[in-house]
């Protein structure tokens, strides 16, 4: 039998993925009840553990962001970034010089860090179009190995502190809500990201993310049916670069501290694997990814001290090898089971 | 079908049971053993791994004390833990020795942006954070840092050194600096310039810089040759100082050499270089080389020797960093035992001001550690040596920033 004309081979390839919901309807109402459970538990955790805890899952929740960002450009959009840790300091950095030059408050902070990485990544997007998968790869890794020597240079240096770094004052909770500095942190950065993975939630499943998905898979195909490819492109770029910069800076503001040191390469490979972990093209796999990125290293350290990125590695050829779809992959696989049972 | 299924219950089981892993921690780990427990974190990963050795050794350092007894009957746990130089990795571990270990003091955390990062925490948490393993000025700040306190000759207080020497020696010397191009070699440069005083714009008549990640350094001692100078002050890391003894020597250039205390080790950069090549080179000392034939019968170098047998093997005994550390742990021990049997946080601190002439074989004869309520810097001594071809000699007076 002869498909009709008017149905292209991207979109129903989109709809067989199982990796991709995009499309679907609104949220059935299991699932919006399960997401009340988890913003109960997410409320209720600060108030359960010790500080200590409470500041990395702060830190979990930052990379969470940064993770839906770059899933964005590479899951979504099948752009392949190697240098997202680039604008995490874009980000961070923002944070940290309104905050000791320009006195911002710190909850001002954030957006502008937004604005500013949507510049920068918009416009390192442009060029980037004309790279394809690897060599595009190669520009943004040049961008992540630059970074921390650019943030040393000597003509900024009078703003970024040099290798010294900036140090950033730890915000007070309001005085008319009784909860200690890290607990504020906490519902600070948790509430960014509950409102940026709506945002994010809400772009993807409509139009612009088919669109996205349609570049990703077949590209001629989807500038044949009036995508602006070119464009789509580097608006990804930029709002993928937006999440990863309000990332930044909210981890910036809970450690208190920006420098070159902590905005390595390996924090853009570090996004890459949390990326792959969680489950590419997948909203929830970002917080899956955070969850790894943060914790995975200590229990490699606990189990061994000799090697501990041995045994990262092992968890890392483990994940992989069990989930080939990421944590979420593995959960919307158990689910289906689940359900069919 | 027949298939294995995984009852609702028993996932729900499993993943709590796997959450009470994550966030239980050691907390079971308390026993009947009296014990002092101190914290650091270490570079054991990451782009400065090679000073890892230093929490290596001292870790094997307090397993010696704990094997003769420990202290005053306590025994001592050093908790060290992986940073990889990365800032926000030390926030994080230091929290959790804080926090979770309760560890009474931070020993010898080490790097200069790692500490940064932690600097104001340990400050409002008031936990001691005693001789952090970096040669910043800033640390020795007890006004508004009172739980923090350095242990090196300050990068400052080594250019001081120099320039004091040069300007009584060669008063008209045509001085040419390399030096990296960070915190660390512009500490120490500012040092020089603040030595020489209102001089040093003239007498300094080319500086060059170069980065960590450059293959050599070879162009930039050219530059500097083409310069004129006949004084040479080498600020470099091992890998640039062996490179820049052995160009000086090539291209004939025949300066008065200083080569900062960071590159002065005879067994890595000196020996790579070529020692021929090294001959007359000056630096300044405040601990004992290992590979100086002067100290090979020493009693100190001999005990330390044996240690580094018996409790450390895989340590490498040309590198300086493992008598470094040795000293460092052999200071905190002396602090430990001052305090008798109490361990307060308070009490730690107000022992680690009170080292008074502290006289640690491995320093250099006449060295002493000396701290207090508003001196923060335990060492700020340091003598000036020069290379022989087979050794170092020590030559004048121990000198220190206020010493003329």
């Amino acid at each position: 039998m002869q498909t009709p004309a008017i149905q292209t081979p991207a979109i129903r390839a989109d709809a067989a993925a199982p990796t991709t919901r995009i499309g679907q309807p609104a949220l059935s109402q299991r699932k919006i009840l399960g997401l009340v459970v988890l913003l109960v538990i997410a409320c209720a955790v600060p108030f359960l553990l010790g500080n200590y805890r409470i500041f990395q899952l702060t830190m979990a929740l930052s990379y969470s962001i940064a993770l839906l960002g770059l899933n964005m450009l590479t899951g979504f959009n099948g752009q392949i970034s190697l240098g997202h840790g680039a604008f995490f300091a874009i980000g961070a950095y923002t944070a940290a010089i309104l905050m000791d030059k320009a006195n911002f408050p710190y909850w001002a902070t954030i957006p502008v860090a937004g604005v500013v990485c949507l510049v920068a990544g918009f416009l390192f997007g442009l060029p980037a179009l004309r790279l394809e998968g690897l060599y595009l790869a190669l520009a943004t890794f040049a961008l992540g190995v630059a970074m921390p020597q650019i943030l040393k240079h000597k003509s900024l240096e009078h703003y970024t502190g040099g290798a010294m770094g900036i140090v950033i004052i730890k915000p007070d909770a309001p005085e008319w809500l009784p909860v200690s500095q890290d607990q504020w942190l906490y519902f600070f950065t948790l509430a960014w990201t509950v409102l940026l993975f709506f945002l994010g939630w809400n772009l993807l499943r409509g139009r612009i993310g088919r669109a996205l998905v349609a570049i990703r898979d077949q590209p001629i195909a989807a500038q044949a049916m009036g995508v602006n490819t070119a464009m789509y492109k580097s608006i990804t770029f930029g709002i993928s670069a937006l999440y990863t910069g309000i990332a930044g800076a909210l981890a910036a503001i809970g450690v208190q501290f920006a420098s070159p040191d902590s905005f390595n390469f390996f924090l853009s490979l570090t996004f890459v694997v949390g990326m792959v972990v969680g489950g590419l093209a997948s909203i929830s796999g970002a917080l899956y990814g955070a969850l790894f990125i943060q914790f995975i290293p200590n229990i490699a350290d606990d189990i061994s001290k000799a090697a501990p990125w041995a045994i990262y590695g092992v968890f890392l050829i483990g994940f992989m090898y069990v989930m080939p779809g990421g944590v979420a992959g593995a959960i919307r696989y158990l689910r289906h089971r689940w359900s069919k049972s | 079908m027949t298939r294995v299924k995984f009852p609702k219950l028993s996932w729900v089981a499993a993943s709590l049971a796997l959450s009470g892993v994550l966030f239980a921690g050691p907390a079971a780990a308390q026993s009947g053993a009296k014990e002092i427990k101190l914290g650091q974190t270490m570079p054991y990963s990451g782009p400065a791994s090679a000073y890892g050795t230093i929490g290596k050794l001292q870790q094997a350092y307090f397993k010696m004390i704990n094997d003769q007894g420990g202290i005053n009957g306590y025994k001592i746990e050093l908790i060290s833990l992986d940073d990889g130089y990365s800032p926000p990795k030390t926030v994080e571990q230091v929290r959790k020795l804080v926090e979770q270990d309760n560890v009474v003091a931070l020993f010898q955390t080490l790097g200069t942006p790692p500490n940064s990062a932690i600097h104001k925490y340990v400050n409002a948490k008031k936990v001691p954070h005693l001789f952090v393993a970096t040669g910043a000025t800033k640390w020795n700040d007890p006004k508004d840092f009172p739980w923090t306190m350095g242990f090196n000759l300050s990068y400052q207080t080594e250019g001081q050194i120099y320039a004091k020497y040069l300007l009584k020696t060669k008063p008209n010397a045509k001085i040419a600096i390399l030096y990296q191009n960070d915190d660390y070699g512009k500490d120490v440069l500012k040092g020089v310039k603040d030595g020489l005083g209102a001089k040093a714009n003239t007498m300094i008549v080319k500086e060059a810089t170069y980065e960590v990640t450059d293959p050599t350094v070879d162009s930039q001692i050219l530059t500097l040759k083409a310069s004129g100078a006949d004084t040479f002050i080498n600020i470099t890391t091992p890998k640039f100082g062996a490179q820049a003894v052995r160009k000086v020597y090539d291209s004939g250039w025949k300066p008065l050499h200083i080569i900062n205390n960071v590159s002065a080790s005879v067994g890595s950069v000196l020996t790579p270089a070529g020692l021929e090549k090294a001959v007359d080179v000056v630096t300044v000392a405040y601990y004992k080389d290992a590979d100086d034939p002067q100290w090979k019968d020493d009693p100190a170098m001999l005990k330390w020797r044996a240690f580094m047998a018996k409790y450390y093997r895989d340590g490498d005994v040309h590198d300086g960093s493992n008598i470094y550390a040795y000293i460092v742990a052999q200071t905190m021990e002396q602090v430990l035992r001052q305090c008798g049997t109490d361990f307060s946080r308070a009490n730690i601190m107000k022992q680690a001001e009170n080292l008074k002439n502290f006289k640690q074989p491995l320093l250099l004869p006449g060295i002493v550690i000396n701290t207090g309520p508003k001196d923060h810097a335990p060492i700020e001594q340091g003598q000036l040596e020069k290379f022989n071809g087979k050794q170092y000699v020590l030559f004048g007076d121990v000198l220190g920033p206020s010493s003329n």
